[in-house]
Protein backbone atom coordinates (compact mmCIF):
# COMPACT_ATOMS: atom_id res chain seq x y z
CA UNK A 1 0.00 0.00 0.00
CA UNK A 2 1.52 3.55 -0.86
CA UNK A 3 -0.38 6.14 -0.12
CA UNK A 4 -0.58 9.81 -2.33
CA UNK A 5 1.29 12.92 -2.11
CA UNK A 6 -0.35 16.02 -1.72
CA UNK A 7 0.51 16.53 -5.26
CA UNK A 8 -0.55 12.86 -6.38
CA UNK A 9 -4.18 13.54 -4.73
CA UNK A 10 -4.20 17.10 -6.49
CA UNK A 11 -3.63 15.16 -9.94
CA UNK A 12 -5.87 12.57 -9.30
CA UNK A 13 -8.69 15.26 -8.32
CA UNK A 14 -7.90 17.67 -11.80
CA UNK A 15 -8.44 14.48 -13.83
CA UNK A 16 -12.06 14.47 -12.83
CA UNK A 17 -12.76 17.80 -13.82
CA UNK A 18 -14.61 18.12 -17.15
CA UNK A 19 -13.38 20.68 -20.16
CA UNK A 20 -15.78 24.23 -19.53
CA UNK A 21 -16.33 23.23 -15.96
CA UNK A 22 -15.94 26.52 -13.83
CA UNK A 23 -14.61 26.04 -10.64
CA UNK A 24 -13.18 27.74 -7.82
CA UNK A 25 -10.42 26.02 -5.91
CA UNK A 26 -9.93 27.47 -1.91
CA UNK A 27 -6.88 28.50 -0.50
CA UNK A 28 -4.13 25.76 0.64
CA UNK A 29 -3.67 22.61 -0.36
CA UNK A 30 -6.47 22.88 -3.46
CA UNK A 31 -4.21 25.49 -5.53
CA UNK A 32 -2.39 22.69 -6.55
CA UNK A 33 -4.97 20.96 -8.55
CA UNK A 34 -4.15 24.07 -11.25
CA UNK A 35 -0.65 22.53 -11.68
CA UNK A 36 -2.40 19.50 -13.28
CA UNK A 37 -5.50 20.53 -15.49
CA UNK A 38 -4.91 18.93 -19.06
CA UNK A 39 -3.48 21.17 -20.71
CA UNK A 40 -5.59 20.37 -23.50
CA UNK A 41 -9.31 21.00 -22.12
CA UNK A 42 -9.99 24.69 -21.32
CA UNK A 43 -11.28 24.98 -17.98
CA UNK A 44 -12.53 28.35 -16.27
CA UNK A 45 -11.25 29.13 -12.76
CA UNK A 46 -12.89 31.48 -10.38
CA UNK A 47 -11.34 33.56 -7.51
CA UNK A 48 -13.39 35.30 -5.20
CA UNK A 49 -11.94 38.58 -5.47
CA UNK A 50 -13.34 39.02 -9.00
CA UNK A 51 -11.84 36.82 -11.56
CA UNK A 52 -12.92 34.22 -13.96
CA UNK A 53 -9.91 32.88 -16.66
CA UNK A 54 -7.51 33.03 -13.93
CA UNK A 55 -3.63 31.57 -15.50
CA UNK A 56 -0.68 30.54 -13.36
CA UNK A 57 1.45 32.70 -11.24
CA UNK A 58 3.48 35.13 -13.19
CA UNK A 59 7.45 35.17 -13.56
CA UNK A 60 8.72 37.28 -10.38
CA UNK A 61 9.71 40.22 -12.33
CA UNK A 62 6.16 40.29 -13.79
CA UNK A 63 4.75 40.28 -10.83
CA UNK A 64 1.21 42.74 -10.54
CA UNK A 65 -0.26 43.10 -6.88
CA UNK A 66 -3.72 44.40 -8.00
CA UNK A 67 -3.77 41.21 -10.23
CA UNK A 68 -3.92 38.56 -7.10
CA UNK A 69 -6.07 35.49 -6.00
CA UNK A 70 -7.80 34.54 -3.35
CA UNK A 71 -4.60 33.73 -1.65
CA UNK A 72 -3.54 37.30 -2.08
CA UNK A 73 -0.89 35.92 -4.47
CA UNK A 74 -0.22 37.58 -7.48
CA UNK A 75 -1.66 35.57 -10.90
CA UNK A 76 -1.98 36.07 -14.37
CA UNK A 77 -5.18 36.50 -16.75
CA UNK A 78 -6.09 34.04 -19.41
CA UNK A 79 -6.98 35.46 -22.84
CA UNK A 80 -10.92 35.87 -22.20
CA UNK A 81 -11.06 36.17 -18.76
CA UNK A 82 -12.55 38.85 -17.11
CA UNK A 83 -12.75 41.23 -13.76
CA UNK A 84 -15.51 42.03 -11.77
CA UNK A 85 -16.37 43.17 -8.28
CA UNK A 86 -17.09 41.23 -4.89
CA UNK A 87 -21.00 41.22 -4.98
CA UNK A 88 -21.26 40.16 -8.81
CA UNK A 89 -18.51 37.08 -7.73
CA UNK A 90 -20.30 36.15 -4.89
CA UNK A 91 -23.42 35.93 -6.95
CA UNK A 92 -21.57 33.20 -9.03
CA UNK A 93 -21.33 31.50 -6.23
CA UNK A 94 -24.54 31.07 -4.53
CA UNK A 95 -26.65 31.36 -7.96
CA UNK A 96 -25.19 28.05 -8.57
CA UNK A 97 -23.03 29.03 -11.66
CA UNK A 98 -19.94 27.71 -10.16
CA UNK A 99 -20.04 24.05 -11.09
CA UNK A 100 -17.28 23.13 -8.90
CA UNK A 101 -15.80 24.21 -5.85
CA UNK A 102 -12.41 22.10 -4.21
CA UNK A 103 -11.96 23.11 -0.68
CA UNK A 104 -9.50 21.72 2.43
CA UNK A 105 -11.13 20.50 5.65
CA UNK A 106 -10.92 20.19 8.85
CA UNK A 107 -13.33 17.21 8.99
CA UNK A 108 -16.06 16.15 6.50
CA UNK A 109 -18.82 14.07 7.75
CA UNK A 110 -20.81 10.83 6.38
CA UNK A 111 -23.76 13.36 6.31
CA UNK A 112 -21.20 15.30 3.71
CA UNK A 113 -21.38 18.71 6.84
CA UNK A 114 -18.06 20.60 6.37
CA UNK A 115 -15.86 21.77 8.76
CA UNK A 116 -13.22 23.92 7.83
CA UNK A 117 -12.88 27.19 8.66
CA UNK A 118 -12.49 27.44 12.74
CA UNK A 119 -10.83 25.23 15.30
CA UNK A 120 -13.31 26.20 17.82
CA UNK A 121 -10.58 26.83 20.10
CA UNK A 122 -11.42 30.30 22.63
CA UNK A 123 -8.52 31.84 21.60
CA UNK A 124 -8.57 31.14 18.35
CA UNK A 125 -9.03 34.22 16.13
CA UNK A 126 -12.25 33.48 13.76
CA UNK A 127 -11.88 34.07 9.86
CA UNK A 128 -14.21 32.72 7.51
CA UNK A 129 -13.38 34.03 4.24
CA UNK A 130 -15.62 32.96 1.67
CA UNK A 131 -15.80 29.25 2.53
CA UNK A 132 -19.54 29.28 4.17
CA UNK A 133 -20.61 31.13 0.54
CA UNK A 134 -18.79 28.06 -1.58
CA UNK A 135 -19.91 25.44 0.42
CA UNK A 136 -23.63 27.33 0.39
CA UNK A 137 -23.72 27.69 -3.51
CA UNK A 138 -21.43 25.96 -5.66
CA UNK A 139 -23.12 23.02 -7.54
CA UNK A 140 -20.26 20.17 -5.78
CA UNK A 141 -18.33 20.66 -3.00
CA UNK A 142 -15.41 18.46 -3.61
CA UNK A 143 -12.65 18.52 -0.28
CA UNK A 144 -9.23 17.56 -0.23
CA UNK A 145 -7.76 16.45 2.38
CA UNK A 146 -5.18 13.79 4.22
CA UNK A 147 -7.55 11.17 5.50
CA UNK A 148 -6.02 11.49 9.01
CA UNK A 149 -5.02 13.54 11.55
CA UNK A 150 -1.09 13.42 12.25
CA UNK A 151 -2.08 11.70 15.72
CA UNK A 152 -4.10 9.12 13.67
CA UNK A 153 -7.85 10.52 13.67
CA UNK A 154 -9.85 10.13 10.51
CA UNK A 155 -11.00 13.52 9.43
CA UNK A 156 -13.86 11.11 7.50
CA UNK A 157 -16.39 11.12 10.80
CA UNK A 158 -19.29 9.85 11.94
CA UNK A 159 -20.27 13.73 13.26
CA UNK A 160 -18.20 16.68 12.97
CA UNK A 161 -16.49 18.04 16.08
CA UNK A 162 -15.09 21.20 15.08
CA UNK A 163 -17.69 23.84 14.08
CA UNK A 164 -19.33 23.60 10.56
CA UNK A 165 -18.94 25.67 7.42
CA UNK A 166 -21.68 23.84 5.90
CA UNK A 167 -24.42 21.10 6.29
CA UNK A 168 -24.63 18.28 3.63
CA UNK A 169 -22.80 20.44 0.45
CA UNK A 170 -19.84 18.08 0.48
CA UNK A 171 -20.08 15.23 -2.52
CA UNK A 172 -16.83 14.16 -3.05
CA UNK A 173 -13.83 13.89 -0.75
CA UNK A 174 -10.13 13.22 -2.41
CA UNK A 175 -7.48 11.54 0.00
CA UNK A 176 -4.10 10.35 0.63
CA UNK A 177 -5.84 6.82 0.44
CA UNK A 178 -8.38 7.44 -2.35
CA UNK A 179 -11.73 9.00 -3.19
CA UNK A 180 -15.19 8.86 -1.23
CA UNK A 181 -18.18 10.07 -2.55
CA UNK A 182 -21.16 11.24 -0.35
CA UNK A 183 -24.20 9.20 -1.42
CA UNK A 184 -26.99 10.77 0.86
CA UNK A 185 -28.74 9.25 3.90
CA UNK A 186 -25.08 9.26 5.69
CA UNK A 187 -23.53 6.23 2.95
CA UNK A 188 -20.26 6.86 1.99
CA UNK A 189 -18.38 4.78 -0.93
CA UNK A 190 -15.51 4.06 -2.13
CA UNK A 191 -15.03 5.00 -5.50
CA UNK A 192 -11.28 4.92 -6.13
CA UNK A 193 -9.18 3.06 -3.43
CA UNK A 194 -5.88 4.59 -4.84
CA UNK A 195 -3.85 3.03 -1.99
CA UNK A 196 -4.46 -0.30 -2.19
CA UNK A 197 -5.76 -0.47 0.80
CA UNK A 198 -8.61 -2.15 0.68
CA UNK A 199 -12.70 -1.72 1.92
CA UNK A 200 -11.76 -3.42 5.06
CA UNK A 201 -8.96 -1.33 6.11
CA UNK A 202 -10.81 2.27 5.16
CA UNK A 203 -13.98 0.69 7.27
CA UNK A 204 -11.20 0.29 9.95
CA UNK A 205 -9.50 3.92 9.57
CA UNK A 206 -12.58 5.92 9.40
CA UNK A 207 -14.88 3.67 11.54
CA UNK A 208 -17.22 4.25 9.23
CA UNK A 209 -19.80 1.37 7.55
CA UNK A 210 -18.12 2.02 3.87
CA UNK A 211 -19.46 0.62 0.35
CA UNK A 212 -17.07 0.08 -2.31
CA UNK B 1 -20.19 73.39 -13.26
CA UNK B 2 -19.88 70.37 -10.96
CA UNK B 3 -16.35 69.30 -10.12
CA UNK B 4 -16.12 66.50 -7.67
CA UNK B 5 -12.43 66.76 -7.60
CA UNK B 6 -10.80 67.80 -4.68
CA UNK B 7 -6.97 69.15 -4.47
CA UNK B 8 -5.69 67.55 -1.49
CA UNK B 9 -5.84 64.22 0.95
CA UNK B 10 -6.57 66.20 3.38
CA UNK B 11 -10.24 67.95 1.43
CA UNK B 12 -10.64 65.01 0.55
CA UNK B 13 -11.40 63.38 4.45
CA UNK B 14 -12.72 66.90 5.81
CA UNK B 15 -15.75 66.15 8.07
CA UNK B 16 -15.95 62.57 8.70
CA UNK B 17 -17.34 62.37 12.08
CA UNK B 18 -16.13 60.61 15.53
CA UNK B 19 -18.05 56.94 15.67
CA UNK B 20 -18.28 57.07 11.87
CA UNK B 21 -19.43 54.16 10.05
CA UNK B 22 -16.50 53.72 7.18
CA UNK B 23 -16.28 51.06 4.01
CA UNK B 24 -13.22 50.71 2.69
CA UNK B 25 -12.40 49.38 -0.32
CA UNK B 26 -9.67 46.83 -0.62
CA UNK B 27 -8.55 42.73 -0.34
CA UNK B 28 -5.66 42.89 1.28
CA UNK B 29 -3.71 45.41 -0.43
CA UNK B 30 -5.11 45.22 -3.63
CA UNK B 31 -7.51 48.02 -3.66
CA UNK B 32 -7.41 49.54 -0.46
CA UNK B 33 -6.66 53.06 -0.32
CA UNK B 34 -3.64 53.71 1.55
CA UNK B 35 -3.39 57.65 1.11
CA UNK B 36 -7.31 58.37 2.17
CA UNK B 37 -6.77 55.93 5.30
CA UNK B 38 -3.12 57.74 5.81
CA UNK B 39 -5.12 61.17 5.79
CA UNK B 40 -7.88 60.16 8.11
CA UNK B 41 -5.19 59.08 10.89
CA UNK B 42 -4.18 62.62 10.40
CA UNK B 43 -7.65 64.17 9.98
CA UNK B 44 -8.27 62.09 13.53
CA UNK B 45 -11.53 60.97 13.52
CA UNK B 46 -11.80 58.25 16.00
CA UNK B 47 -14.22 55.78 17.34
CA UNK B 48 -14.91 54.38 14.30
CA UNK B 49 -16.61 51.07 12.72
CA UNK B 50 -14.77 49.76 9.37
CA UNK B 51 -15.98 47.65 6.95
CA UNK B 52 -13.29 45.84 5.19
CA UNK B 53 -12.88 42.04 3.90
CA UNK B 54 -9.84 42.36 6.24
CA UNK B 55 -8.62 43.55 9.64
CA UNK B 56 -5.06 45.01 7.99
CA UNK B 57 -2.04 43.97 7.26
CA UNK B 58 1.49 44.86 9.00
CA UNK B 59 1.57 48.45 10.10
CA UNK B 60 0.02 49.92 7.13
CA UNK B 61 -3.37 51.26 5.82
CA UNK B 62 -5.94 50.26 7.58
CA UNK B 63 -3.23 48.39 10.98
CA UNK B 64 -1.88 51.95 10.92
CA UNK B 65 -5.45 53.13 11.76
CA UNK B 66 -6.08 50.38 14.47
CA UNK B 67 -2.63 50.69 15.72
CA UNK B 68 -3.60 54.59 15.96
CA UNK B 69 -6.60 53.53 18.43
CA UNK B 70 -9.21 54.93 16.10
CA UNK B 71 -11.33 51.75 15.60
CA UNK B 72 -13.84 50.93 17.78
CA UNK B 73 -15.27 47.86 15.73
CA UNK B 74 -14.39 45.58 12.88
CA UNK B 75 -16.95 44.12 10.30
CA UNK B 76 -14.97 41.45 8.34
CA UNK B 77 -15.06 38.06 6.66
CA UNK B 78 -11.34 37.22 7.42
CA UNK B 79 -9.17 39.53 9.81
CA UNK B 80 -6.48 36.40 10.60
CA UNK B 81 -3.90 36.91 8.58
CA UNK B 82 0.05 35.98 8.62
CA UNK B 83 0.37 39.85 8.78
CA UNK B 84 -2.31 40.78 11.28
CA UNK B 85 -0.54 41.68 14.57
CA UNK B 86 -1.98 45.00 14.74
CA UNK B 87 -5.26 43.75 14.61
CA UNK B 88 -4.90 40.32 16.81
CA UNK B 89 -3.08 42.24 19.59
CA UNK B 90 -5.97 44.56 19.94
CA UNK B 91 -8.76 41.98 19.27
CA UNK B 92 -7.32 39.64 22.19
CA UNK B 93 -6.99 42.45 24.60
CA UNK B 94 -10.44 43.14 24.39
CA UNK B 95 -9.68 46.65 22.88
CA UNK B 96 -11.74 45.88 19.58
CA UNK B 97 -14.48 44.63 18.65
CA UNK B 98 -15.13 42.18 16.00
CA UNK B 99 -18.33 41.35 14.20
CA UNK B 100 -17.70 38.15 11.13
CA UNK B 101 -19.56 38.04 8.52
CA UNK B 102 -18.87 35.73 4.88
CA UNK B 103 -17.19 37.53 2.60
CA UNK B 104 -20.39 37.12 0.14
CA UNK B 105 -22.61 38.26 2.85
CA UNK B 106 -20.57 40.97 3.49
CA UNK B 107 -20.77 42.34 -0.10
CA UNK B 108 -24.67 41.26 -0.18
CA UNK B 109 -25.51 43.18 2.44
CA UNK B 110 -23.70 46.50 1.40
CA UNK B 111 -24.93 45.99 -1.87
CA UNK B 112 -27.97 45.91 -0.57
CA UNK B 113 -27.35 49.23 1.30
CA UNK B 114 -26.65 51.07 -1.24
CA UNK B 115 -29.66 49.22 -3.16
CA UNK B 116 -32.48 50.29 -0.63
CA UNK B 117 -33.19 46.62 -0.27
CA UNK B 118 -34.40 46.11 3.50
CA UNK B 119 -32.41 42.83 4.09
CA UNK B 120 -32.07 39.23 2.03
CA UNK B 121 -32.52 35.69 2.67
CA UNK B 122 -29.14 33.53 1.86
CA UNK B 123 -28.56 29.73 2.13
CA UNK B 124 -24.77 30.71 3.32
CA UNK B 125 -24.11 30.31 7.08
CA UNK B 126 -27.41 28.11 8.01
CA UNK B 127 -26.58 25.18 10.25
CA UNK B 128 -23.27 27.31 11.67
CA UNK B 129 -22.13 29.27 14.52
CA UNK B 130 -22.86 32.80 12.10
CA UNK B 131 -26.49 31.69 12.23
CA UNK B 132 -27.12 32.45 15.89
CA UNK B 133 -29.96 34.78 16.34
CA UNK B 134 -30.61 35.16 12.49
CA UNK B 135 -33.77 34.51 11.38
CA UNK B 136 -34.60 30.71 9.53
CA UNK B 137 -36.58 30.78 6.75
CA UNK B 138 -37.69 27.78 4.58
CA UNK B 139 -38.46 28.82 0.80
CA UNK B 140 -38.87 25.46 -1.42
CA UNK B 141 -37.60 23.51 0.95
CA UNK B 142 -34.22 25.12 1.54
CA UNK B 143 -33.16 26.41 4.76
CA UNK B 144 -32.36 30.49 4.39
CA UNK B 145 -30.83 33.17 6.97
CA UNK B 146 -31.86 36.76 7.16
CA UNK B 147 -29.09 39.47 6.81
CA UNK B 148 -29.48 42.72 7.24
CA UNK B 149 -28.39 46.10 5.01
CA UNK B 150 -25.20 47.87 5.56
CA UNK B 151 -24.98 51.32 4.94
CA UNK B 152 -22.09 53.51 6.10
CA UNK B 153 -21.48 57.79 6.74
CA UNK B 154 -18.23 57.18 4.77
CA UNK B 155 -16.81 54.91 1.65
CA UNK B 156 -12.78 55.01 0.89
CA UNK B 157 -12.67 53.09 -2.08
CA UNK B 158 -9.56 53.02 -4.65
CA UNK B 159 -10.09 53.52 -8.43
CA UNK B 160 -7.82 53.41 -11.39
CA UNK B 161 -9.41 56.36 -13.06
CA UNK B 162 -11.47 58.97 -12.85
CA UNK B 163 -13.50 62.19 -14.34
CA UNK B 164 -14.75 65.37 -12.61
CA UNK B 165 -18.24 63.80 -12.20
CA UNK B 166 -17.12 60.77 -10.17
CA UNK B 167 -17.68 58.27 -12.63
CA UNK B 168 -14.59 55.46 -11.97
CA UNK B 169 -12.95 52.53 -13.58
CA UNK B 170 -10.55 50.27 -11.70
CA UNK B 171 -7.43 47.85 -11.90
CA UNK B 172 -8.12 44.28 -12.48
CA UNK B 173 -8.98 42.87 -9.05
CA UNK B 174 -8.05 46.12 -6.87
CA UNK B 175 -11.58 46.28 -8.20
CA UNK B 176 -13.26 44.21 -5.51
CA UNK B 177 -15.23 45.43 -2.83
CA UNK B 178 -14.77 49.38 -4.34
CA UNK B 179 -18.12 49.31 -7.13
CA UNK B 180 -20.29 47.83 -4.16
CA UNK B 181 -18.95 50.36 -1.46
CA UNK B 182 -19.31 52.87 -3.90
CA UNK B 183 -23.12 53.06 -3.59
CA UNK B 184 -24.05 52.49 0.10
CA UNK B 185 -22.41 55.56 1.48
CA UNK B 186 -23.65 58.69 2.23
CA UNK B 187 -20.13 60.60 1.44
CA UNK B 188 -17.93 58.10 -1.10
CA UNK B 189 -14.20 59.61 -1.39
CA UNK B 190 -12.57 57.79 -4.49
CA UNK B 191 -8.41 57.80 -4.27
CA UNK B 192 -7.65 57.44 -8.24
CA UNK B 193 -4.31 57.19 -9.65
CA UNK B 194 -5.32 59.22 -12.62
CA UNK B 195 -8.01 61.84 -13.99
CA UNK B 196 -10.00 61.54 -17.03
CA UNK B 197 -10.98 64.96 -19.46
CA UNK B 198 -15.08 64.29 -18.94
CA UNK B 199 -15.63 61.93 -21.94
CA UNK B 200 -12.40 60.31 -22.05
CA UNK B 201 -13.82 57.39 -20.16
CA UNK B 202 -15.67 55.10 -22.68
CA UNK B 203 -19.72 54.93 -21.33
CA UNK B 204 -19.63 51.26 -21.84
CA UNK B 205 -16.67 50.99 -19.43
CA UNK B 206 -17.41 52.84 -16.63
CA UNK B 207 -17.82 50.88 -13.70
CA UNK B 208 -19.00 53.12 -10.59
CA UNK B 209 -20.90 56.14 -12.53
CA UNK B 210 -20.47 59.74 -10.73
CA UNK B 211 -23.55 59.32 -9.23
CA UNK B 212 -22.80 57.45 -6.21
CA UNK B 213 -18.97 59.42 -6.12
CA UNK B 214 -19.23 62.58 -3.95
CA UNK B 215 -15.11 63.24 -3.78
CA UNK B 216 -12.05 62.31 -6.21
CA UNK B 217 -8.63 62.73 -5.43
CA UNK B 218 -5.92 61.78 -7.38
CA UNK B 219 -2.60 60.14 -5.38
CA UNK B 220 0.18 59.30 -8.27
CA UNK B 221 1.55 55.60 -6.90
Amino acid sequence: MKRLSRDEIAQRLAKDIPEGAYVNLGIGLPTKVANYLPKDKEIFLHSENGVLGMGPAPAEDQQDWDLINAGKQPVTLLKGGSFFHHADSFGMMRGGHLDICVLGAFQVSRHGDLANWHTGEPDAIPAVGGAMDLAAGARSVYVMMELQTRDGQSKLVDQCTYPLTGLKCVSRIYTDYGVFQIEGNGVVRVVDDCANAGLEQLKVITGLDLIA
Amino acid sequence: MINKIVQTLEQAVAGIEDGATVLVGGFGGAGQPMALIDAMITQGAKDLVIVNNNAGNAEVGLAALMKAGRVRKVICSFPRQADSYVFDELYRAGKIELELVPQGTLAERVRAGGAGIGGFYTRTGVGTMLAQGKEVRTIDGEDYLLEAPITADVALIKAKCGDRWGNLIYNKTARNFGPVHATAAKLTIAQVDDIAELGELDPEAVVTPGIFVQRVVQVQS
